[in-house]
């Protein structure tokens, strides 16, 4: 017993000592996003290349909605995975060109590639808010359905794309079928 | 020359003091840092409601700060949004409701009493009772030893007298 009370404060500290050593290793910046499992937001805007679009317009099955600006750089760095993405033929990739300019934005696009079937144009941030986004990059995996299932925020690079889209996709898939 | 050393250093310790306030007041957070409102309202009210809402909503950007203090684009997105629904005469509670479903919990500086918040609300309050318990654990225990306890009795006493005397 009194052994017991002994060790109890010794393992309490060992306790909290792990608890705030893991949230040392925590990423404030990756917030649970509210949209998970809901519907994509309506919208009625046009597109970066002046088009009408709206829900109607996305994809029919699994597909990227990535949220980027010509003024984001760690956009430029998702760039070419998502090149390659589109190029493949993996997964359509639609854009929310985020909080820019619409002469900027088809600037970008001309310099460094377009992988987006379209980009909408936000210009405002008003749909963001709808999204929940704060900032660009963020890339978010809309299933078929259109209900948005998992949200990566910052550079979606080609290690995140093996590592957490893939196994989100994979179990998409096999629920689906 | 004494004196004058006592002098100049309660003159010291004064100046040290004052520094050390205005590094305190420095601290406090206060509405100069706010980002500058150009927006109209037709009532003082709405005003105020909108100081109020943006000092209790978080920036989720920076993390740290309100969002009236914020100078990033999301917070500046979400102030114009505040205004607009303050316009539209929406309610307080419908405005944050608004916020919670896009950003959660995070947003909100007083976050709402859910499962997930239990700890976080009750947390201190769980930690204060704990103190109660062993502090009166070590109160009920130094009660129970009486002074009796503490006295010795007669064949202690005497061997106390004996080590004692043994010594001297």
């Amino acid at each position: 017993m009194n052994k017991l009370k002994f060790y109890l404060p010794v393992l309490g500290f060992v306790v909290v000592a792990i608890a705030l050593w893991r949230g040392l290793y925590l990423d404030p910046k990756t917030l649970p996003s509210m949209l998970i499992d809901k519907p994509m937001p309506s919208f009625e805007l046009i597109s970066v290349d002046g088009k009408q679009v709206s829900n109607a317009d996305l994809p029919p099955q699994i597909f990227l909605l990535n949220v980027w600006g010509s003024y984001c750089l760690p956009c430029l760095i998702e760039h070419p995975t998502l090149m390659r993405l589109t190029e493949a033929g993996d997964i359509p990739v639609v854009g929310v060109n985020y909080r820019d300019q619409q002469d900027l934005a088809i600037d970008w696009l001309e310099a460094n590639g377009n992988p987006f079937s379209f980009s909408i144009l936000d210009e405002s941030g008003r749909f963001g808010i709808d999204l929940g986004v704060y900032g660009a990059p963020e890339t978010y995996l809309v299933d078929e359905n259109g209900v948005i299932r998992f949200r990566h925020v910052s550079v979606l690079d080609e290690a995140v794309w093996q590592e957490q889209f893939l196994p989100a996709i994979a179990e998409l898939r096999a629920e689906g079928s | 020359m004494a004196s004058s050393v006592t002098f100049s250093n309660s003159k010291m310790r004064l100046f040290a003091i004052s520094l050390l306030f205005a590094l305190c007041a420095l601290s406090l957070p206060s509405s100069s840092y706010s980002q500058v409102d150009t927006f109209e309202f037709d009532t003082d009210q709405q005003q105020q409601r909108f100081r109020s809402l943006s000092d209790e909503l978080r920036c989720p950007m920076c993390q740290n700060s309100s969002l009236s203090g914020s100078s990033g684009g999301v917070a500046e997105d979400l102030r114009r949004e505040i205004h607009r629904m303050i316009m539209e005469g929406m309610s307080d509670a419908e405005i944050i409701q608004f916020m919670f479903e896009r950003y959660g919990d995070f947003i909100l500086f007083r976050p709402r009493l859910t499962a997930g918040t239990i700890l976080l609300w009750f947390g201190p309050l769980l930690f204060l009772l704990i103190g109660a318990v062993i502090a009166f654990g070590i109160w009920r225990r130094a009660r129970k030893i009486s002074d009796d306890d503490a006295e010795l009795d007669k064949a202690q006493q005497e061997r106390l007298q004996q080590m004692l005397g043994d010594k001297s």
